[in-house]
């Protein structure tokens, strides 16, 4: 599990560096993620130590949104002015979003499949 | 023996208080929403968030001395979002055969994020400054906050949006997708990634690994390509 801690925190800081240093439109972990895929297609397999820990942090993910979420109440005001343009706003465009990705990969998908 | 008002000013100094709150919360929270057949609205986020406002208006607790003692759990999204490529390399498969339709996906639905804020500004009167600090919604935090930033938005408003929206996604999109008749596992998981970011994701694991692979994937392109679609798309409409 240590050693496993050890590889993410590592290539999270080595993104963090890297976004930095070259300026990048993307997050460092975001990057530690691209570079740990990297590792594994190159390595062949995940190691066992790294599923494991992985995983367990995986099925947490939710809990570590829990306390930005809870700057909500920083921003109350602001959002009671403008509440309803805001909410179908919101609403509108993530569900837009939504639907429309998982219609045009769907249709996309089944094209491709009937091709191969 | 001290009385509670001294042991109350002793704990709120120290960040084990919010840190062990902000977990048993938590905890409660999802205890509850398995109880009921995990009702989408009883969200574990959700839920969490607004016990946690809650205890923190009663007490009269500023934001900022909550976040000193839960820092430690939002510390562990960096790592976590690098765990992701195991799942992802888990599909490894799946994705080398699709990249093209995927990478298309991600464009139109990038843009629909996008331009889909703008259209629908227009019709509710958005004011500029809440339209500009939502165009980078559907993506992760960080990045949605520096593009607000140099677009002209306000970077914390931006937070709080990202977060609502990543909620919507978490609540909604399950059922949404389900009722549209979409069953694969690897189309529902990059559509909610990709329009609602990490708390999507979240979610997504949760229902299947292959779902969580492919929503951890769209967040990570839709990071880059808002990055890019985002600052452009101002310039030409606004």
């Amino acid at each position: 599990m240590l050693s496993a801690f050890a590889i993410l925190l590592g290539l999270q800081l080595v993104g963090e560096i890297v976004v930095r240093a070259l300026s990048l439109p993307i997050p460092g972990p975001v990057l530690g993620m691209l570079l740990l895929f990297i590792g594994f297609i190159w390595r062949g397999n995940i190691p066992d130590y790294l599923q494991q820990t992985s995983q367990s942090l995986l099925q947490h993910l939710s809990l570590f949104f829990v306390p930005a979420g809870v700057g909500v109440m920083v921003h109350i005001g602001l959002l009671q002015q403008e509440w309803l343009a805001i909410v179908i706003t919101l609403l509108g465009s993530t569900w837009l979003a939504l639907l429309v990705t998982a219609w045009v990969l769907q249709a996309l998908l089944k094209r491709w499949e009937a091709k191969e | 023996m001290n009385d509670l008002g001294t042991i109350w000013v002793y704990l709120a100094q120290k960040p084990l208080l919010w840190l062990s709150l902000t977990v048993a919360v938590f905890w409660l929270a999802q205890q509850l929403y398995n109880r009921c057949g995990q009702w989408p609205l009883l969200n574990p986020v959700l839920l969490s968030m607004l016990a946690l406002v809650s205890l923190l208006t009663l007490t009269h607790t500023p934001y900022d001395t909550y976040f000193d003692g839960a820092q430690f759990v939002h510390f562990l999204l960096g790592p976590t979002t690098v765990a992701l490529a195991v799942p992802l390399y888990q599909y490894y498969g799946r994705l080398k055969r699709y990249w093209l339709p995927l990478l298309i996906a991600l464009l139109v639905g990038s843009s629909t994020a996008v331009l889909s804020v703008w259209a629908l500004s227009r019709l509710t009167g958005l004011s500029e400054v809440s339209l500009l600090s939502m165009l980078p919604k559907s993506i992760t935090t960080p990045i949605a906050m520096g593009i607000a930033q140099e677009i002209g938005g306000l970077a914390s408003l931006t937070a709080v949006l990202v977060i609502l929206t990543g909620i919507v996604g978490a609540v909604t999109a399950p059922s949404l997708l389900k009722l549209v008749g979409i069953q694969d596992n690897a189309v529902k998981g990059f559509a909610i990634g990709l329009s609602s970011h990490g708390i999507g994701t979240a979610r997504a694991i949760q229902i299947h690994t292959e779902m969580g692979a492919f929503a951890g994937l769209a967040m990570g392109l839709n990071g880059i390509s808002t990055a890019i679609l985002v600052p452009l798309c101002v310039s030409i409409l606004l």
